[in-house]
């Protein structure tokens, strides 16, 4: 299984009739405890309105008192209960959870870019730049997010690279990436920092080919492994201080081969796009002679 | 009206004692709520949890920045409704002007 599938448990924190009301500081505590352990919870309050019930299992928490029989729930909706009297709350909410297969909680930051389609005029330049296959495009021809699971932890280089600003990573610690406002210095300042990945000859596949090259070129006339190396380093290192790549991610780039065939492929893709809007245009009817203006 | 709120699990990027704050004044209120781990997480997962919440008239959400909610819950396909929604944000905002809110 993906990291990014499975149902949630939704916990529901019952002090309704037929249980003894929890004192305030239990229930909170119980609530961060549930909810910093990956559940879902809901308090549910007699004529206040939560969300409704789904196909979600459900388990019913509370100080229940054992002799009442548990109120009867819709057909096809798995409901567990149990009694917060008879032990840690956490044990048996991880219990229920493994019972019925919902999904645990991983150590994983959900990172992955998030489209504001209000700002994206659909220019592409973020899927021609991601190394990663994150990008594609629907039936719309609109650009979407289609590989999460492929955009590498704490890297926000494709925002940086988006002239709209329209690309946010909402566990980013600085605006506009993380949602905040776009402000008009913002977008200023993004546009500057295309420029810098510009200056590095043209985009990052051209600025890590052709420093490959040079790297390469100086092995054969200098061989001097060392001097060479150090100077893809300090390429490497400028890339990422201007785009804001962790080391990791510059750890794992693929090879010059693999990044060409990718700059190919997704050159075919765009062409296969505007092959597309060309026959839409196309296949218009000739304007009347009126519309010529004749 | 009902409530939501995030409890931004997976990343410490809500400030801890703004969200048990909020959390906790929550808790005491009396009110009705809904409270998601993390709703990044339910977005990376399509989770169809995000879209009872969305159909289900949720009207006060405390998380982090309205923009970043709004596009969450679009990208897991289910948009929120345009209007009749508020995003509070405890990422910039003090626990006490976030519940004065969420609690009005
Ligand atoms: S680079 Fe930005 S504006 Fe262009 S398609 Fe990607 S998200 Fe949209
Ligand atoms: S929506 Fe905001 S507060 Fe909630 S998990 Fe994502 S970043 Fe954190």
């Amino acid at each position: 299984m993906s990291r990014t599938e499975g149902k949630n448990l939704r916990v529901v924190l019952y002090e309704g009739p037929g249980s003894t009301p929890l004192a305030d500081d239990d229930r909170f505590a119980a609530l961060a405890a549930l909810l910093d352990n990956g559940f879902e919870v809901t308090r549910p309050v007699a004529g206040q309105h939560v969300a409704p019930a789904d196909d979600a299992p459900v388990l019913v928490l509370g100080l229940l008192d054992p002799l009442d029989t548990p109120p009867e729930v819709a057909p096809g909706q798995e409901v567990h209960f149990r009694n917060l009297a008879d032990g840690d709350l956490l044990e048996a909410a991880r219990a229920v959870r493994e019972a019925t297969g919902a999904r645990k909680l991983e150590a994983w930051k959900p990172w992955f870019p998030v489209i504001d389609y209000d700002r994206c005029t659909n220019c592409m330049q973020c899927l021609t730049f991601c190394l990663f296959d994150v990008y594609g495009v629907d039936k719309q021809q609109q650009i979407t997010v289609q590989n999460q699971d492929n955009c590498k932890t704490d890297c926000p280089a494709c925002s940086r690279v988006c002239p709209e600003v329209a690309i946010l990573f909402p566990k980013y610690g600085k605006g506009p990436i993380n949602g905040d406002v776009v402000r008009a210095e913002d977008i200023q300042r993004e546009a500057m920092k295309v420029d810098i990945s510009t200056l590095l000859g043209g985009d990052l596949y051209g600025a890590l080919r052709s420093r490959q090259k040079d790297a390469r070129k100086r092995f054969s006339t200098e061989r001097d492994e060392s001097k060479a190396l150090l100077e893809r380093k300090r390429c490497l290192g400028k890339l990422k201080k201007d785009l804001d790549i962790p080391d990791e991610v510059l750890m794992t780039l693929p090879s010059a081969e693999d990044i060409e065939e990718r700059a190919a492929r997704a050159r075919a893709k765009l062409a296969k796009r505007q092959a597309i809007s060309q026959t839409v245009k196309d296949t218009r009817p000739a304007p009347s002679e009126t519309e010529w203006g004749i | 009206m009902s409530i939501l709120y995030c409890n931004c699990t997976y990343a410490k990027v809500v400030p801890v004692e703004v969200k048990r704050d909020v959390l906790r004044r929550l808790s005491d209120s009396g009110r009705a709520f809904d409270a998601v781990a993390d709703l990044c997480d339910m977005s990376a997962r399509k989770d169809p949890a995000l879209k009872k919440i969305a159909e289900g008239g949720c009207t006060q959400i405390a998380a982090c920045y309205p923009r970043a909610v709004k596009w969450l819950f679009h990208a897991a396909g289910t948009p929120l409704p345009d209007a009749g929604v508020t995003v509070l944000n405890m990422r910039e905002d003090s626990a006490d002007d976030v519940v004065k809110e969420l609690l009005a």
